[in-house]
C-alpha cells in the first residue's frame, strides 16, 4: 500500500512538474462524469448534457451569469431594429484557440451551419431567418417574425471560426442519414475558457485553461480531466477513493453514505424540472368507451386523491419541492402567487368523482417509465394506490423510457408522467408553446393527450412576438393559470439533484438546471 | 474433406443470418431512435423529417435487406448518437475488450490449474475443502457483485488500484495496449479479476476431474513404482495428460468471454465494446447494436469452425461426407 501512494504521490509530482511552464499552480479537476459527451460538434445531435459541456470550450453571442440571467458574452451589445431585425455589435479583441480573430463571418458561418435542414439541432433556433453582416463587427439577424426569445436560444448556438470549417470541410453539419463522420465530431476549437487537449471517446476528454481568454477568468482551474463512469456505485467509490474530484450527479441512495465521507462535500438542491402528469382528453380512452377525464371535476378529483406530502416524505425522502403550477421558482413566467399545492383530501374526492357521474371509479391506463425521473417507479406506484383509495382503477404500465415514449407520444396512455425543465431556453414560454399549447404545426409536439384552450393559445402567441419582457412574463403566467385551474397538467414536484465534490474546492456553484458551470470554480 | 469445409461454411453463414435477423426483430421493440435524437424543442415535422431520411418508416422487409445488404460489405452505417462510423467506433474498442479477455484468461489458467490440481491430490485436506467450497461461490456469485465487491476493498479501503477507467495506453499501429503501462497494468488487474472468476472455478473443477481419472490409470502406478518423486508425477507426468480438454475448453470460452465482459466494463467503466453496446441499448443506437451482435456471433462462428475443423483433422471419422 504505501509503495503504491508513493507512486501516487510521485505520478502527482510529474504532473506538476510537466505544468510548471504554464506559470499557475496546477488546479487538476477531475471529474466522474454519468455518461460520455456524445461528440465534439455542438451541433451535432440536440443533446443538452453534451452541449453543456463544449460550453467550456465554445461560447455563444450571448451567456448565462451565475444567477441565470442573459449577459452579453461573443456579443458586446445589441439592438432590436425592427420586430424581425435584430443588430448585435460584437466583442472586439477576442480569438480562437488555433489564434484566429473572431469576427463577425464566423457568426454568419455558424448560423448557416446550425440552420442548414439537416442540422439536428435547428429546432434549437426556430426563428432565424438570415443574418447579414454589416462590418467585421456587426451582424444582422434577420426572424421569420416578431419573437422574444432570441437571446435565450443564442446561449446554446455555439459560435465556430469559419476559416477552420472551410480548411476541414465543415462548413455542413455531420448528418447522421448521409452516413458521413465530420472533422468537427473530433476536433474543436472555440473561443471559450478551457481549450482541448485530448479526447478519447468513452474514456478521457481533457481541457486546460485558455489563457487567452477574452474574459477575465473567475475560476483557477488549469486542467479539466472529463471521465465517464456510467455505473453510479463505481462514480461513488471513485470518488471516495480521491480517484476524481467531482461527480455531477450523485445517486440519491448513497447521499447519506457521502454525506458521513470526511474527503467529500455534497451539493445539493432541487431541479429546474417539474415533474407532472398529462392526461388524455380525446373523446374516448385507450382501451374504449367514453373518456370522464374531460370533465373538470373527475381531474380535480384525481389532484385531490393524490397526496404530496407523503410523498415527498416517503419516496422522495424529503428531497424534493412540490409544485403547485407547473414552471420552477426560477423560471420567468412562474408566479408565487400560483404555487399552491392541493392539499390531499380523499373524501372531498370521492364525492366529486360521484358527483362527476363516476361513483365506482373506472378504469385507465397510467403509463410510467422507470427511469426518466428520480425514484419514479415509486412515485408511480404510490400515486395508483392512492387513486385505488378512491376508487379509481389504474392499471399501472412501467417499462423504460425508450419503449413508452412511443406509447405516450401517440395517445396510448390515459395517464402519463413527463417532466419539463424549460431547457434550453429557461423561460416558461418553452412549457406553454411545446405542451400546453394545441397541436399544430411548430406548436403543440408535448401535447401529447390532444386537448385544446383557445385562450392558452391566444396567450401563448402573443407572448411569443410581445417584446417587453414584463408584458410577455404577465401574459405567459395568465396562462399558467388558466392551467393550473383547468388542470391541463398535475404538476407534482421539482425533483432532487445532488453533485458530490472533493473537499478540497472553495467555490462550487451549482446551477439549478443541473449543468456545471466550471469557469466559476476555484480550487 | 472439401464438402466438409463447404457444409461447415454454409451453417455459418446460415447462422449469421439468422443472428442478424433475430436481432433486427428485437430492435423493432427496443423504442424509437428519433425520439431521443432531437431535443424537446425539435417539432413534429422535424421529427417526421428525419424518421424518413433514416429509412425509419420503411417495412421491416425493407430495413432488414438493406442491413443486410450493406453488412456484407462490411458496411454497418454511422451511430445514431455519436454520428461516427460503426466499425471504426469497434474496431477502436475490440483491443481494449480483446486485452481484458486475454489477461482474464491468463489469470483463469495460472490459477485454476494448481488449484484444480492440489484439490485432487490433497483431497480431504482442510484447505483443498475450502478451495472447493469458495469456488461455489465464485461460480455462483453475479459479475457485477464480484466487480463492486473488488472496487470497495481494493480502491476505496485500501486504495490499491484504480476503480474505473484504462489507464493510460501505448498506440501501436491500430491497436492501443494498456499492457506496456504502469497505470494500464494497474487497471486491468481488477476488472480481469473479476471476469475470470468464473473462468477459473471452471478450470479447476475440470483439472480436478480429469487429474482424479489419471492419477488411477496404470502409467501413474507405474511411476510411482519407479520411485519417481510424488511433484515429478503429478505435474510432469499426470497433469500433461489432463491439459488437452482445458485447452480446447479455454478456446471456446474466449467468445463467451467477450460477450460476457460487457457487464464486468460497465462496473469499471473499461472502454470496450461491451460498454459501447450497452450505451447504445439505452440510446437506440441501432447500428451499434447490429454490429456488435454480428461481430460476436461471427467470433462464436469463428471459433467454432476452427474447433469442427481442428477435430476433423484429427478424427477421421467425423468427416462425414468422405465416405
Amino acid at each position: 500500500m504505501e509503495s503504491a501512494l508513493r507512486k501516487r504521490a510521485l505520478l502527482a509530482g510529474a504532473l506538476a512538474v510537466t505544468l510548471v511552464g504554464t506559470g499557475a499552480a496546477a488546479e487538476t479537476l477531475r471529474w466522474g462524469a454519468q455518461r460520455d459527451i456524445v461528440s465534439l460538434d455542438p451541433y451535432s445531435y440536440g443533446d443538452s448534457y453534451t452541449i453543456s459541456f463544449l460550453n467550456h470550450v465554445y461560447e455563444g453571442l450571448v451567456r448565462y451569469n451565475r444567477d441565470l440571467s442573459i449577459e452579453p458574452a461573443l456579443a458586446a451589445s445589441w439592438e432590436v431594429v425592427s420586430p424581425t431585425v435584430w443588430r448585435f455589435k460584437l466583442r472586439e479583441g477576442v480569438t480562437f484557440h488555433n489564434g484566429n480573430a473572431f469576427t463577425a463571418e464566423d457568426v454568419l458561418a455558424s448560423l448557416t451551419r446550425v440552420s442548414d435542414p439537416s442540422s439536428p439541432l435547428k429546432g434549437n433556433l426556430p426563428s432565424y431567418k438570415s443574418a447579414t453582416v454589416i462590418d467585421d463587427h456587426t451582424i444582422e439577424i434577420e426572424l421569420v417574425g416578431a419573437y422574444s426569445l432570441l437571446l435565450n436560444d443564442l446561449t446554446n448556438i455555439h459560435i465556430f471560426d469559419k476559416d477552420w470549417l472551410v480548411e476541414n470541410n465543415a462548413e455542413k453539419p455531420t448528418d447522421v442519414s448521409a452516413g458521413v463522420e465530420g472533422y468537427a465530431t473530433f476536433n474543436a476549437n472555440g473561443t471559450g475558457p478551457f481549450k482541448l487537449e485530448s479526447r478519447t471517446p468513452e474514456a478521457q476528454t481533457i481541457l486546460v485553461a485558455n489563457e487567452n481568454w477574452w474574459d477575465k477568468p473567475q475560476h483557477n482551474l488549469t486542467r479539466i480531466e472529463f471521465q465517464p463512469i456510467s455505473s453510479a456505485a463505481t462514480r461513488v467509490a471513485a470518488l471516495l477513493s480521491g480517484e476524481v474530484d467531482f461527480v455531477d450527479s450523485a445517486p440519491v441512495q448513497d447521499i447519506d453514505r457521502l454525506l458521513a465521507a470526511e474527503n467529500v462535500k455534497v451539493l445539493e438542491r432541487t431541479d429546474l424540472r417539474t415533474v407532472m402528469l398529462g392526461f388524455n382528453r380525446r373523446e374516448t380512452l385507450v382501451a374504449g368507451g367514453p373518456n370522464p377525464m374531460n370533465d373538470l371535476r373527475v381531474r380535480q378529483a384525481m389532484q385531490m386523491a393524490v397526496d404530496m406530502d407523503l410523498i415527498h416524505e416517503k419516496v422522495m425522502r424529503g428531497r424534493s419541492r412540490n409544485a403547485g403550477v407547473l414552471v420552477a421558482p426560477p423560471i420567468p413566467g412562474y408566479s408565487a402567487d400560483l404555487d399552491t399545492v392541493v392539499p390531499a383530501d380523499p373524501e372531498k374526492a370521492k364525492a366529486l368523482l360521484a358527483e362527476a357521474g363516476y361513483p365506482d371509479g373506472f378504469e385507465f391506463d397510467f403509463v410510467c417509465t422507470n427511469e426518466s425521473y428520480v425514484n419514479e417507479e415509486q412515485f408511480c406506484q404510490a400515486i395508483a394506490s392512492m387513486w385505488s383509495r378512491i376508487g379509481l382503477k389504474p392499471r399501472l404500465d412501467i417499462g423504460p423510457t425508450a419503449k413508452q415514449t412511443p406509447k405516450r407520444s401517440n395517445g396510448q396512455a390515459d395517464i402519463y408522467t413527463i417532466g419539463w425543465a424549460n431547457e434550453p431556453m429557461l423561460d416558461s414560454y418553452s412549457i406553454l408553446i411545446q405542451m400546453l399549447h394545441s397541436k399544430g404545426g411548430n406548436a403543440g409536439v408535448f401535447n401529447w393527450g390532444g386537448w385544446s384552450y383557445p385562450e392558452i393559445d391566444r396567450l401563448t402567441d402573443a407572448a411569443a412576438v410581445e417584446l417587453d419582457r414584463e408584458k410577455r412574463l404577465s401574459m405567459q403566467t395568465e396562462a399558467l393559470k388558466i392551467a393550473k385551474d383547468e388542470i391541463v397538467m398535475l404538476p407534482l414536484h421539482q425533483q432532487p439533484m445532488a453533485w458530490a465534490v472533493g473537499a478540497g474546492f472553495k467555490d462550487f456553484p451549482q446551477f439549478p438546471d443541473n449543468k456545471p458551470r466550471l469557469w466559476y470554480v476555484t480550487k | 474433406m472439401l464438402a466438409f469445409l463447404i457444409k461447415r461454411a454454409a451453417n455459418a453463414i446460415f447462422v449469421m443470418l439468422s443472428v442478424s435477423f433475430i436481432a433486427f426483430m428485437i430492435f423493432r421493440f427496443v423504442g424509437d431512435p428519433v425520439e431521443l435524437m432531437l431535443n424537446e424543442q425539435a417539432t413534429q415535422s422535424q421529427r417526421d423529417e428525419l424518421r424518413s431520411r433514416l429509412g425509419l418508416d420503411q417495412s421491416f422487409i425493407a430495413q432488414f435487406a438493406t442491413f443486410v445488404g450493406n453488412a456484407a460489405k462490411g458496411d454497418f452505417g454511422i451511430s445514431f448518437r455519436n454520428q461516427q462510423d460503426v466499425m471504426a467506433m469497434i474496431a477502436e474498442r475490440f483491443p481494449a475488450t480483446f486485452e481484458l479477455v486475454l489477461v482474464a484468461t491468463f489469470i483463469s489458467l495460472v490459477v485454476g490449474i494448481p488449484m484444480g490440481v492440489i484439490t485432487a491430490i490433497r483431497r480431504q485436506t482442510w484447505y483443498a475443502e475450502t478451495m472447493q467450497f469458495v469456488s461455489i461461490i465464485g461460480i455462483s456469485l453475479p459479475s457485477f457483485v464480484v466487480g463492486i465487491g473488488l472496487i470497495l476493498v481494493f480502491s476505496v479501503l485500501l486504495g490499491w488500484f484504480p476503480a474505473f477507467g484504462r489507464g493510460e495506453t501505448v498506440q501501436i499501429g491500430w491497436w492501443s495496449t494498456g499492457l506496456l503501462t504502469h497505470t494500464g497494468r494497474m487497471s486491468i488487474i481488477l476488472p480481469a479479476l473479476s471476469l475470470s472468476l468464473f473462468q477459473i472455478t471452471l478450470v479447476m473443477r475440470l483439472v480436478r476431474a480429469e487429474m482424479l481419472e489419471v492419477l488411477r490409470s496404470d502409467f501413474i502406478k507405474f511411476a510411482r513404482a519407479r520411485g519417481i518423486p510424488a511433484r515429478a508425477i503429478h505435474f510432469r507426468h499426470a497433469l500433461r495428460n489432463c491439459l488437452m480438454p482445458v485447452v480446447t475448453l479455454t478456446a471456446m470460452q474466449i467468445g463467451g468471454l467477450i460477450a460476457f465482459a460487457l457487464v464486468t466494463e460497465t462496473v469499471f467503466q473499461w472502454p470496450g465494446m461491451g460498454l459501447l453496446f450497452i450505451q447504445a441499448v439505452t440510446f437506440v443506437d441501432v447500428p451499434i447494436m447490429a454490429a456488435y451482435l454480428c461481430i460476436v456471433a461471427l467470433i462464436f462462428v469463428v471459433l467454432n469452425a476452427i474447433v469442427d475443423v481442428t477435430y476433423a483433422i484429427i478424427d477421421p471419422r467425423l468427416r462425414g461426407a468422405d465416405k
